[in-house]
């Protein structure tokens, strides 16, 4: 493994985002749509197939908002024909990046990309800027998202506000009048933190207890989100791993992916992020590196393509991408052992399975958690309608456009109940917050899980029994 | 404001050309459409420059959302005051530029017009407004036990109002014909804002001039198409996709002229050339032989036991013409994955060049085979990459030119190329146009197609019905003869 030049610990970043990785910053690069290779503009045909895959066309049904009409706008900022305006800036900020039209698209344009340059492009020019959106900028991909264990020291003060009694209190006491309108509205979908964080529950190296002569050897990213409020989805992704012969390295204190950061326009701080993990996982020393996040699988499977320009780490990004799996997807691909049907009482539970946007149309990975669900003894998969639409989560999205996020997640929960499951399953933690919010507002008792808990749970129970 | 008025560019070639009193216009459109329903900023215009035609764009001055007929008769009466072109717009798919805006125009958008308001089981008819999704009709008539056969390529977004302005075929046009075939009545507003009907729900109806058919296929140069009565069949009780595979190009022409030479009749009969194959294969995955020089995809419907027959047949004659091999689809659902797969493969070609010209020549049946061997020989002289697929049981062919519109130098062959490609097809009897319109793309071969007095009725037509020249002028044909580009 390369060297990282950096005096930090692993995965924690010091000081702004690049000053961390000092070399191998590309000399003032050209940036936004104008530079982009215009094949990639001109790969969009316009004939139309995205339009009834794209929620927000399907909201509004104008083209603007479509994702042929953005592509559109794009070609012409990069054609010099319009300048890039705060109305664009909103419009790239009102799509939800779920990328569904990369799946209808024939032509295969390459969305992913262009919309990353144009929210990059909308932030270099600072056409949304306003103090507090830059504070809040600034806190969230700067300081927060870019210091794990930061990131930790936060998630443990909302979990003392949370058991201690504090949030129960504010909320009786109806404090929350005192929030300003848009944290009043978010208050209430706080996540719940876990008491344990992910390096709480798993050993940074766990070998399985029947290790074959030469056992696969595997790394598994532990996130952000998931590290501090389903670390348990992290434990169960090693417990599957383990059950499955394979050994797993999961360092304790991760950097993020830069999902949040290349998504939101900061492609600076992604890069250095991108960089910060592939040092401190070597992907030529493993079978395979896992993700159990939607989301987070979908950039991370990309670093080949963001650090392409960096002659130090191209090959390993390359690799690192050649490397990258979702655990379902790993599991098929190893071929997974399912668990013996006599371990679990005899009552089936009725599941359905709701697809991560950035899961199914950013890695095209569909039928693998159905696999791994069908492979769970006693459950029943029952699918939905509209089961790779965007439930409105799309990373902060739920948080800067309420309105189509509020219908998205009533569109999705509509969907969801007519299948009569009282589990839904999905791999990706925003989806199941906006879900599971979803379902709680609503007053219903409908869990949401993610595959990989029911596939564990039926291997412990597997154990109990023997 | 002191622009010129419309009838010096009736052909919207001047870009810098403005409505007088367009402040006016567009202050009488919000206030008669509500602000929502009125578009004019430089970002929400923009994306309505073009439709799913390459290498055309024109910026409108604005985009109006329409609710009814009553709105839509409201919007041309003002714009004939006005003096301002509509350009009428459903979701923008079509492929011969027909709702392109020229210049100065307003965009009169039918989509939020949506609504399927009847299935009339006992009359075997669905009325729906303009901006209806054709996938939606087919699944209410479906969900009835019936069925609306006419399934273009983009019918999963395709406005049934756009399907009737340009009397869209599809996939089953060999059997169940076109559009055209399934309009029993329309609504439609005329230039000057009166609402007619045209049409009624009898199967027979012979009072008066058959108007209702005078506006199938007009590209909205006519009226506005603002409802639509269909007519529907019977669901077939059974249906079943093959999928031949070919060495040689000729041997799968040859079996399509065998399968129509033993009085069969599939319902599809389609045919993807090697290019094309690959393309689909990259997008669809659905298996198709990607070292095949041809394949056939073809489906069989009715009765199942005629079903079962035919099927057989059609299995030999593919066999004994040279198929190498033939597969037939084991499920309903691999046969949708199928026909949705050709369905997408003009887009699929977008991956091999930036620029596909799609044409849409139609030839006799019987000039199938030759009809192809002289695409291939066009190819060669113009040095060109020219993909082909199409419906080979009618014998709409679309050679799909791959190129880029940067490089002028090979555009100018591609000029060439299409010259030729029409030239050929008029030879053998061919048509200009099978299913897309003649629109923008195919204009300057109009003339040529139809003759002078046909082509001076089609003139006449138009200046009876659309006086000012305000409704998607330049679209069809020009009206002022020294604009006209042929030959």
């Amino acid at each position: 493994m390369n060297n990282s030049t950096t005096t930090n610990a692993p995965g924690d970043m010091g000081g702004s985002a690049l000053n961390a990785t000092p070399v191998s910053v590309r000399e003032t690069p050209v940036s936004g749509l104008a530079a982009l290779d215009y094949s990639i503009l001109q790969q969009c045909m316009h004939c139309g197939m995205c339009l009834p895959t794209c929620p927000t066309y399907i909201e509004t049904k104008e083209e603007r908002h479509s994702p042929r009409g953005r592509i559109s706008l794009m070609r012409a900022i990069a054609d010099g024909e319009i300048e890039a305006t705060k109305a664009f800036g909103e419009e790239m900020y009102y799509c939800l990046g779920c990328l569904a039209c990369t799946s209808a698209c024939p032509a295969g344009v390459n969305y992913a990309q262009l919309f990353e340059t144009a929210r990059s492009e909308v932030e270099a020019k600072g056409l949304l800027d306003s103090p507090k959106r830059d504070a809040i900028r600034w806190f969230a991909l700067r300081l927060i998202f870019t210091r794990p264990r930061l990131l930790r020291f936060v998630g443990r003060l909302l979990w003392l506000w949370q058991v201690t009694g504090a949030q129960y209190a504010f909320r009786k006491l109806r404090l929350t009048r005192l929030l300003p309108a848009d944290l009043r509205r978010l208050e209430p979908q706080a996540p719940v933190v876990q008491a344990k964080f992910s390096h709480q529950l798993i050993a940074p190296v766990e070998r399985p207890a029947q290790a074959a002569t030469k056992p696969r050897r595997v790394a598994v990213l532990t996130g952000c989100v998931q590290d501090l409020i389903f670390a348990d989805i992290n434990r169960a992704t090693v417990d599957v791993l383990l059950a499955n012969g394979c050994e797993v390295h999961t360092p304790p204190l991760q950097p993020c992916c830069g999902s949040l950061h290349a998504h939101n326009g900061d492609t600076e701080t992604a890069e250095a992020l991108a960089r910060r993990q592939i040092d401190l996982i070597d992907p030529f020393a493993f079978d395979a590196i896992i993700s159990n996040a939607g989301g987070c699988g979908s950039h991370l499977r990309h670093y080949d393509h963001i650090l392409e320009g960096d002659d130090r780490y191209a090959a390993r990004a390359a690799e690192w991408s050649r490397k990258l799996k979702d655990i379902s997807e790993y599991l098929v691909e190893i071929g997974f052992r399912r668990p013996e049907a006599s371990a679990v009482p005899a009552a089936s539970v009725d599941v359905t399975y709701h697809e991560s946007c950035h899961l199914c149309h950013g890695q095209k990975v569909s039928r693998q958690p159905r696999e791994v669900l069908n492979a769970v003894p006693g459950v029943k998969l029952h699918e939905c309608g509209e089961a790779t639409m965007c439930c409105g989560s799309a990373g902060i999205y739920s948080i800067t456009q309420p309105e189509t996020a509020g219908w998205l997640q009533q569109r999705k929960l509509g969907h969801l109940r007519a299948t009569g499951a009282s589990v839904v399953a999905t791999a990706n933690p925003g989806c199941h917050l906006q879900i599971a919010n979803g379902f709680k507002q609503a007053g219903e008792a409908t869990s949401v899980v993610h595959p990989i808990i029911l596939l564990a749970d039926a291997y412990r129970a597997e154990r109990a029994k023997a | 404001m002191n622009l010129p008025s419309l009838p010096d560019d009736p052909d919207g070639t001047n870009l810098d050309f403005m409505p007088q009193g367009y402040p006016e216009l567009v202050g009488a459109l919000t206030h008669t459409l509500g602000p929502k329903n009125v578009l004019t900023s430089t970002e929400d215009i923009l994306p309505y420059g073009f439709d799913g035609t390459a290498a055309l764009k024109q910026r409108p001055l604005a985009v109006v959302f329409a609710r009814d007929a009553a709105q839509v008769s409201a919007v041309l009466k003002l714009a004939r005051v006005h003096r301002a072109p509509v350009v009428t717009r459903g979701s923008g798919t079509g492929l011969s530029g027909g709702s392109v805006p020229v210049a100065g125009a307003i965009v009169l958008c039918l989509v939020q017009m949506d609504r399927i308001m009847e299935v009339d089981a006992a009359n075997l008819t669905l009325r729906a407004e303009a901006g209806a999704i054709t996938q939606r009709i087919f699944d209410e008539a479906d969900a009835a036990g019936l069925f609306y056969p006419p399934d273009p390529g983009s019918m999963k977004i395709s406005t049934i109002g756009g399907n009737v302005a340009e009397n869209s075929g599809g996939l089953r046009g060999l059997k169940y014909g076109v559009t055209r075939d399934y309009v029993m009545g329309l609504e439609v507003v005329l230039a000057d804002g009166s609402i007619c009907w045209l049409g009624s729900k009898c199967v027979k109806d012979v009072a008066g001039y058959n108007l209702r058919d005078l506006f199938v296929g007009s590209e909205g140069t006519l009226g506005v198409i603002t409802q639509v009565l269909l007519k529907l069949l019977p669901k077939p009780a059974a249906r079943q996709t093959l999928l031949a595979t070919f060495a040689r190009m000729d041997a799968a022409a040859e079996t399509v002229s065998s399968i129509i030479a033993a009085k069969i009749i599939p319902c599809t009969l389609e045919f993807l050339d090697r290019k094309t194959i690959q393309c689909v294969e990259d997008f669809a995955k659905v298996g198709l032989p990607r070292d095949a020089e041809a394949i056939l995809l073809i489906e069989t419907d009715g009765h199942p036991a005629a079903v079962v027959d035919e099927a057989l047949k059609v299995e030999e004659l593919c066999r004994s013409h040279g198929a190498t091999t033939v597969r037939r689809a084991a499920s309903a659902a691999e046969a949708v994955q199928l026909a949705t797969a050709r369905r997408s493969a003009f887009s699929a070609l977008a991956r091999l060049r930036p620029t596909t010209i799609l044409e849409d020549v139609t030839v006799p049946r019987s000039e199938l085979a030759g009809m192809i061997r002289e695409v291939e020989t066009i190819a060669v002289k113009h040095r060109l990459n020219i993909a082909t697929f199409g419906h080979f049981g009618d014998g709409n062919l679309h050679p799909t030119i791959l190129t880029d519109e940067r490089d002028t130098e090979e555009m100018q062959r591609v000029e060439h190329a299409f010259a030729d490609i029409v030239a050929a097809t008029l030879a053998r009897g061919g048509t200009i146009t099978g299913e897309h319109g003649v629109g923008l793309a195919k204009k300057p071969f109009l003339k040529r197609q139809l003759g002078d007095a046909s082509y001076e009725l089609l003139r006449l037509v138009k200046r009876s019905l659309d006086p000012d020249g305000l409704l998607n002028p330049g679209k069809i044909f020009d009206l002022s003869e020294t604009l006209q580009s042929d030959e």
